[in-house]
């Protein structure tokens, strides 16, 4: 069954319409790949789920109809979502930057999430103390990926994780991210621009051009398919 | 040859019809009224500066009071001193005002946001205490009481009327100079500063020249209106330039439409009469409770309406208005629903 | 050089009031970085309410001041809510204005009900000089800066070791991210107005005894917490209690000791913040932001 079902959804900002209908669904426990060229819509998908931004459509998630959510609600029902840019908390440190990803869980942060976020990250613990915004890029992706675990979320949203990173730290990312997927039962949803590494890493890929899904098929088969990989995803 | 630029027949006709409107007033209403008027055109002095400091060049300023002051008391001093006809003294209290203005603005280069908004407002509360202490210029507490204005050329004019043409004239005068400004090199660098400095000084703009010259231009204008103020009340005191003037006037250029040229006129309108319906709405009662003498409360409210429904001024409404009518349509609106907020 | 002293601490004592009221205006700020101008007015509002708790209902002060406190909250979050959310996402500008229009409606109300009359206050602590090595201290004076200290320890253990106080914190600086974490943001800030009105309550209640209760009463002691939490650094509760303890003995110096200081006290004080200011444009304790372009 899916967890996460677009159905229709058109979205913009001011009077600029980006997704033109777009529909898709993300079944539970897998890893999807949402692939395209600059300003096909990718990120603009991911906003228009945590609702931050103008749309209309229907979005579903685990049997509940969110499309007339607020963000802070979306999130309270376990859609981790970790934005465009990672949106570090950069005058909070790491402690505090976790703390928040813990707010919406009782009781702050759970010492099993904790343990568990530092086995992935094995920095953490001795940087706990340190203002995020003096993390390297890499660290503060990372960083943006533990917040979102503490959420304990159903479901992660990755926008662009290998932004500006340097190609060996996104491999590490992506490994960390199907850990998670595997071990902790994460249902992702992530988009990026750099094709090959998404496809090796996802089950399931659609790819956006203009506001629409183009093609969409196992990660396998596109990856096989010489005329989308050629047109669609450069490479 | 340049071609001259196309005037629409409908804002020519409007321009004839403000004209008339303008020139007319005097004549139907009585004494008060145009004396009233009169303060209109003066304040729309003072706003037409804060708009070229506050609505182009981007710096808040709490202070322009108190370059009205330096204005105002340069020419009651000059008309009790020395005698000179006082309207010789309206470029000298320009020029005095504007000097100070740029000397003020000095400072004013290293402080943004808030800490200028803090200092200018630190200026307007200075002002009258200095004024008192400094009393064998200023008088002091007493004042300055100037000779009253008379009509020149035995023209068949009241008092009052002669001031309301005299103030609208000057005003007129200025507003073009403004809007020349505005669309000059200057006036274009002026919005790049307040838009983004850091893009401004890249362009080769020199920040400390523009942002001391609009301060020195605001204050001139101020200075003007300062002046014109005491000319037509023929009486000043350290009370009249107060904190409530500075902030009158901030209101009046928000109101009014920051960034538009015509904010001026309306801020201005509504800093002289909205205090005055104020004043008579406060006639009301409920229960025991009298709102007589209390017209702060629909001042305040009155306010606050406003601003929510035209964050852009009075001139953003008109704008508006104006492009729907060019149109037969309201701007490009989205076709989506806002995004939901929280509830 | 006892006077010289002397004058140090009676500044030290006006200063602790208006670091009470500069708490006030930089909570505020911090929410939304926008400098209220009514504060001073609702904190008045608020001394009056426990006046007439005191007066009428003959509550003793304690109680009232409980009361006021609660009260004084509600209010803070309600002008939000009801107000200041309606400009979400206007210019700075626009805010500063609509903070001037409720100066002018709480100034009105306060007068339409009780009256411009100058009122006795009778505060908590009782106003005994007490001597000290030569110096003058007043009890009152004492306790207004113990309250002051206490409610800045309160307010550093709200922001930095509860969970509302740091997701403040993130709603104010980062709102967008702070939602997608599932912070309601403009709750956040309806909690700051409440803080900062709270804040403001205890300020006045703590000032009407050595002033006089009257519905101008801290307009002036608005203006000296403006520039003690600009002095401060507009964003540190500590930079503001500090701030307010600087302007009240700089203040107290140019009263006494600069000729016709009693009438320039205003200006000369104003002028020694303007030349800090421009040599620490971002205030003493304040962070010169960084901005990316």
């Amino acid at each position: 069954m899916a967890l996460l079902e677009l159905n229709d959804v058109v979205a913009g900002y001011g009077p600029t319409t980006v997704l033109h209908g777009v529909s898709l669904s993300v079944d539970e426990g897998g890893i999807v790949a949402l692939l395209g060229a600059n300003g096909a819509g990718k990120t603009t998908t991911l906003r228009a789920i945590s609702s931050t931004v103008r749309r209309t459509g229907r979005v579903v998630f685990d049997g509940h109809d969110i499309s007339s959510h607020a963000p802070e609600n979306v999130a309270r029902l376990g859609i981790a979502h970790v934005p465009e840019g990672r949106g570090t908390l950069g005058q909070l440190t790491v402690w505090e930057n976790l703390q928040m990803g813990a707010y919406i869980r009782r009781g702050g942060v759970a010492k099993a999430d904790y343990d568990r976020v530092c086995e992935y990250f094995a920095w953490i613990p001795e940087r706990r103390r340190q203002v995020a915004a003096t993390l390297s890029g890499g660290e503060q992706q990372m960083l943006a990926i533990a917040r979102a675990l503490m959420m304990r979320p159903r479901m992660l949203l990755l926008d662009e994780p290998s932004l500006g990173l340097a190609p060996l730290i996104v491999q590490e990312i992506f490994k960390i991210v199907r850990a998670i997927n595997e071990q902790d039962k994460v249902t992702v949803l992530v988009v990026e621009q750099n094709a090959s590494i998404a496809l090796q890493a996802s089950a399931h890929a659609y790819v956006l051009e203009v506001g629409r899904v183009v093609v969409s098929g196992t990660s396998v088969e596109l990856q096989k398919d010489e005329a989308v990989r050629r047109s669609y995803l450069g490479y | 040859m340049r071609r001259l630029p196309r005037v629409r027949p409908e804002l020519l006709g409007l321009a004839v019809i403000g004209g008339i409107v303008v020139l007319g007033v005097p004549t139907v209403t009585n004494q008060f009224v145009t004396f009233e008027f009169a303060k209109v055109a003066i304040f729309a002095i003072a706003l037409m500066g804060l708009n070229l400091l506050t609505g182009y060049s981007g710096q808040i300023s709490l202070g322009n009071g108190a370059f009205m002051a330096v204005g105002g008391y340069t020419t009651a001093i000059l008309v009790q001193r020395t005698g000179i006809p006082y309207w010789t003294t309206i470029p000298v209290a320009a020029l005095v005002a504007g000097g100070f203005g740029f000397v003020i603005g000095i400072p004013a280069l290293r402080l943004t946001g808030v800490y200028l908004a803090l200092a200018t407002f630190a200026l307007a509360l200075s002002v009258p205490p200095v004024l008192n202490h400094y009393d064998t210029f200023t008088g002091g507490h007493g004042g300055i009481v100037m000779p009253a204005v008379l009509p020149p050329f035995s023209l068949d004019l009241s008092q009052e009327q002669w001031l309301y043409y005299m103030d609208s004239g000057i005003a007129l005068l200025l507003f073009v100079f403004a809007w020349g400004v505005v669309r000059s090199r200057t006036g274009r660098a002026f919005m790049a500063i307040r838009d983004s400095e850091t893009a401004a000084t890249a362009s080769g703009i020199s920040l400390a020249y523009y942002k001391t010259l609009a301060f020195g231009l605001s204050a001139a204008y101020a200075g003007v209106a300062g002046s014109l103020l005491a000319i037509a009340t023929s009486y000043l005191n350290p009370d009249t330039f107060g904190l409530s003037l500075s902030l009158a006037l901030l209101v009046g250029v928000v109101i009014g439409g920051l960034g538009l040229d015509f904010g001026a006129v309306f801020g201005s309108l509504f800093v002289v009469w909205l205090p005055y319906y104020a004043e008579k709405a406060s006639g009301l009662h409920i229960g025991a409770l009298s709102f007589a003498g209390k017209p702060d409360i629909f001042y305040g409210a009155l306010l606050i309406v406003i601003l929510f429904f035209a964050p852009n001024g009075a001139a953003g409404l008109l704008q508006r208005a104006w492009r729907w009518y060019l149109h037969r349509r309201t701007a490009v609106r989205s076709p989506l629903p806002e995004p939901v907020a929280e509830r | 050089m006892l006077a010289f002293i002397q004058q140090i601490v009676s500044g030290i004592a006006t200063g602790g009031i208006y670091a009470s009221l500069a708490l006030g205006l930089v909570l505020i700020y911090r929410a939304m970085d926008v400098a209220n101008f009514a504060q001073g007015e609702m904190a008045t509002f608020s001394t009056f309410i426990s006046y007439s708790l005191i007066e009428y209902a003959h509550f003793d002060f304690w109680s009232a001041f409980v009361v006021t406190i609660l009260v004084s909250f509600g209010l803070g979050v309600a002008i939000e809510r009801l107000l200041i959310r309606r400009f979400e996402g206007a210019p700075v500008l626009t805010l500063l204005i609509v903070t001037l229009g409720l100066f002018t409606i709480f100034n009105g109300v306060t007068g339409l009900i009780w009256g411009y009359v100058f009122k006795a206050y009778r505060g908590a602590f009782p106003s005994t000089p007490v001597q000290f090595g030569g110096l003058y201290l007043n009890t009152q004076d004492l306790g207004v800066f113990a309250v002051v200290l206490v409610m800045l320890l309160l307010l550093y253990l709200f922001f930095s070791r509860t969970k509302a106080g740091l997701a403040m914190r993130a709603a104010s600086l980062y709102p967008d991210s702070s939602r997608l974490l599932g912070v309601r943001v403009g709750w956040m800030l309806a909690l700051g107005w409440g803080l900062a009105s709270t804040v403001g309550a205890v300020s006045g209640m703590l000032v009407a005894p050595i002033i006089f209760l009257d519905p101008n009463m801290m307009q002036a002691i608005l203006l000296f917490a403006f520039a003690a939490a600009v002095l401060g650094g507009i964003e540190s509760p500590l930079g503001a209690v500090i701030g307010g303890v600087a302007v009240g003995i700089v203040m107290a110096l140019v009263g006494t000791y600069i000729p016709g200081g009693q009438d320039l006290r205003l200006a000369f004080g104003l002028v020694v913040i303007v030349v800090v200011l421009l040599v620490r444009p971002a205030g003493l304790f304040g962070r010169a932001a960084v901005k990316r372009v």
